[in-house]
């Protein structure tokens, strides 16, 4: 039996993006094409495109298709940092960010000498936006997830950019775990701002929301005019040359209307799951932590701590019995790093190593919760064994 | 699995014989590199994606298990020690020791494996009195040497599929018709923590080398060196003396003495090395019945063995060879072998030179 609780990794590609796809690629013609092969092709990406800045409430020029979140990051931290307003040289940095925004803004601080503001976070994971705003002021850019990746506490998305357009600063708003979970705005978050402050970009990923992986979007203002990475045709307002993917925008678009259409009741169902897993662990292991914030968070996220257990160990003995769960941190060469995310939260590198995540989607069913929980006794209490001896050696 | 060959067609056969395997890739450093680089090193990304490939071929689940701390400080760590103590240190024996029959091996008991098996060249025999390790059919290939170490209860939980297979060229072989694209990789045989192969400027960074004194047997002084630990005994090379020894004949480095820095040279024959003995001693299954017996040992990974009598008293074993033993270094592992059974080892704590010195 296969059980997937890795849905924050990647989630099955969704029916509707397949068709898309599918029918898509029967098109024949480059999108920047003159000829009526590459118009017929520019119709499907700008359906695409519209249709895609319908559910992020933003305008269809402001949507810049690229090859995924870490792309879409790249852009808007590195673009916002280059054309970032003269004088300034920080960029406000809450801790426990993805990785593709940690190790952009160290790029940017070691080769481009930014100046790094952090923000520390809550014990439950979250930003603190008074904490937030008291580093914005005369910063370059600032930037923070919608929703925590690993822990999956939501942040006050529309505070901090509130904040942000307050301050007069440009915000990069990592939105690449949380849309088509919970709500997702651009103009809307975007109002009080003005002209290149304020939510300036957004990052979000196809093959997170049930689209193929490869494609994914930045949202950039039309008032925001960041430099670009890649230079070439000076396809989508030269933020972003190289051939637009008509088929892969036509997925991620199909998929997202179906997942932003299905969030609310995705998210009850989800939730009530989700809630009876971790009460479930609870039971079976009574020192079992759920680590993030209890209320605010995605409503597919359980990440528990098992004290004293090694999450890798778990995840191991997990997948032996063909259940798949994420110890949610960076692999370095296949293996996981401690969880900068659990230590952002106060936590020891022991503990940030005795982490699971287990992220439940669109296809999991009551049978996944089951599984998992039949599962975990014996695994929790061979990896716990193990974790004792090797304490006894040390 | 390394990434090499050997792991590769051990893990296929231990497949075929109807075990349930899975593949695991060693991490031993945090700071391997991206690319192999020639036949140094084992532990880039690069190796570790020739392993999982070759997972993929055999259909075989596979992970990569971090040992890197206990690598660090039961093999690295005690690699500089040993040579800051004067002696010369065999890491791939400790590591055999310390971490893929043991750290690896008490993880994969603990998970609920039954066995570590790896790619080494060595045979295990089940005998009346239990589990014998024997040395290899390719006697060019025999790893039985650096897995003298092995001691019953790990000997109990291990299983070399290679052990039998008379010829390396077979087992690449094998690898080709099984589609194993690790078949042709070159064989590693350097360090694999110190990647381009300068075991001396690797030791000078990390021990530091300060110039001491060479002397000779008398004691008079008759050179200078750049850091004791870049000696090893039985050293010709890079010794840089001026001064041709009296009788015009080369020298040889005959000690190394950590403490004062100093590094005692001298001719060939005094070499010769008529005792040695130690405390740190294992038996590979079960311990000799006689306090004296005879056997024969070896003590490099590529020496010949020579037959010697070993005696076993108030805890230290001591080895006279019938024949000198020509350049012991303290640090050393004698292994001892009955045959092809390898008995046990005990790391050389001291030598008795053949040849006294002259007064």
């Amino acid at each position: 039996m296969n059980v997937y609780l890795d849905h924050a990794a990647t989630t099955p590609l969704r029916p509707e993006a397949r068709d898309a796809w599918l029918q898509a690629s029967e098109t024949v013609g480059n999108p920047s094409s003159i000829h009526g092969g590459g118009q017929a092709a520019r119709r499907v990406l700008e359906d695409a495109r519209e249709r895609l800045a319908a559910v992020l409430g933003c305008d269809p020029i402001e949507v810049v298709f690229t090859s995924g979140g870490t792309e879409s990051v790249n852009l808007a931290i590195k673009g916002l940092w280059w054309a970032r307003p003269a004088g300034t040289d920080a960029i406000a940095l809450p801790d426990g960010e993805h990785h593709a925004t940690l190790d952009t803004v160290a790029w940017l601080h070691t080769h481009e000498h930014a100046a790094v503001r952090a923000v520390a976070l809550s014990p439950t994971g979250r930003i603190d936006e008074a904490a937030f705003a008291a580093e914005l002021p005369g910063a370059a850019l600032a930037t923070a997830l919608v929703a925590n990746n690993e822990v999956g506490t939501l942040n006050d998305a529309p505070a901090l950019a509130a904040a942000a357009a307050a301050a007069g600063v440009p915000l990069h708003l990592d939105a690449v775990g949380a849309f088509g979970h919970v709500p997702v705005d651009f103009g809307r978050w975007r109002a009080a701002a003005d002209g290149a402050t304020g939510l300036c970009a957004l990052s979000v990923s196809g093959h997170k929301v049930g689209g193929p992986v490869g494609i994914g979007a930045l949202v950039v203002s039309r008032h925001a005019n960041p430099t670009a990475l890649l230079h070439g045709g000076g396809q989508q307002r030269a933020l972003r040359s190289g051939t637009q993917d008509a088929a892969g925008a036509a997925a991620f678009a199909a998929a997202a209307e179906r997942a932003v259409a299905e969030r609310e009741s995705e998210a009850v169902r989800l939730a009530t799951l989700r809630d009876r897993l971790v009460a479930g662990v609870r039971a079976l292991v009574p020192d079992a932590v759920l680590l993030g914030d209890p209320e605010h968070r995605l409503p597919g996220n359980a990440h528990l701590l098992f004290p004293g257990v090694s999450g890798e160990t778990l995840l191991f003995l997990l997948d032996q019995r063909g259940i798949a769960v994420s110890t949610g941190s960076a692999c370095q060469a296949g293996v996981p790093e401690p969880s900068h995310v659990v230590m952002a939260l106060g936590r020891s590198e022991d503990d940030a190593r005795s982490v699971l995540r287990l992220s439940l989607g669109r296809t999991t069913v009551d049978a996944d919760v089951d599984a998992f929980l039949a599962a975990l006794p014996e695994a929790h209490a061979r990896a716990a064994a193990s974790g004792a001896r090797a304490r006894e050696r040390s | 699995m390394s990434g090499g060959v050997d792991s590769a067609v051990a893990a296929a056969r231990a497949v075929d014989a109807g075990h349930e395997v899975v593949g695991v890739h060693l991490a031993l450093s945090r700071a391997g590199g991206t690319l192999r680089a020639g036949s140094r090193g084992c532990c880039t990304v690069e190796d570790a994606l020739d392993a999982r490939r070759a997972a993929d071929r055999l259909g075989i689940p596979f992970y990569v298990w971090d040992f890197s701390e206990r690598f660090r400080d039961d093999v690295v760590a005690d690699f500089i020690s040993e040579y800051q103590a004067g002696r010369t240190p065999n890491p791939c024996m400790r590591c055999n020791e310390k971490i893929k029959f043991a750290a690896l091996l008490e993880r994969a008991l603990e998970l609920g494996f039954d066995a570590v098996c790896t790619g080494h060249y060595a045979t295990l025999v089940d005998g009346e009195q239990g589990r014998e390790l024997h040395r290899a059919s390719d006697a060019a290939k025999d790893q039985s040497y650096v897995l003298g170490v092995l001691t019953a209860e790990q000997l109990a939980h291990t299983y070399f599929p290679l052990g039998a297979t008379p010829s390396k060229a077979l087992v690449r072989a094998e690898a080709e018709q099984r589609g194993l694209t690790v078949a042709q990789k070159p064989d590693s045989h350097d360090i694999c923590f110190i990647p381009d192969g300068d075991t001396r400027g690797w030791l000078a960074e990390r021990v530091g080398a300060e110039q001491g004194e060479i002397l000779d047997r008398s004691g008079a002084v008759i050179g200078t060196h750049e850091g004791a630990h870049a000696f090893t005994v039985g050293q010709r090379r890079g010794l840089q003396l001026g001064v041709p020894a009296s009788d015009g004949k080369p020298r040889f480095v005959l000690e190394v003495r950590p403490v004062s820095n100093t590094v005692v040279v001298g001719p060939k024959e005094a070499l010769a090395t008529a005792e040695i003995s130690g405390e740190r001693f294992t038996w590979a299954g079960r311990a000799p019945q006689a306090d004296a017996f005879d056997c024969d040992v070896q003590i490099r990974a590529h020496a010949d063995p020579v037959p010697a009598r070993a005696v076993i008293a108030g805890g230290v074993v001591t080895v006279r060879p019938h024949e000198p033993f020509e350049g012991v270094a303290p640090g050393q592992t004698a292994v001892l072998y009955d045959g092809t059974r390898v008995l046990g080892q005990f790391t050389i704590d001291r030598t008795v030179s053949a040849v006294p010195a002259p007064v």
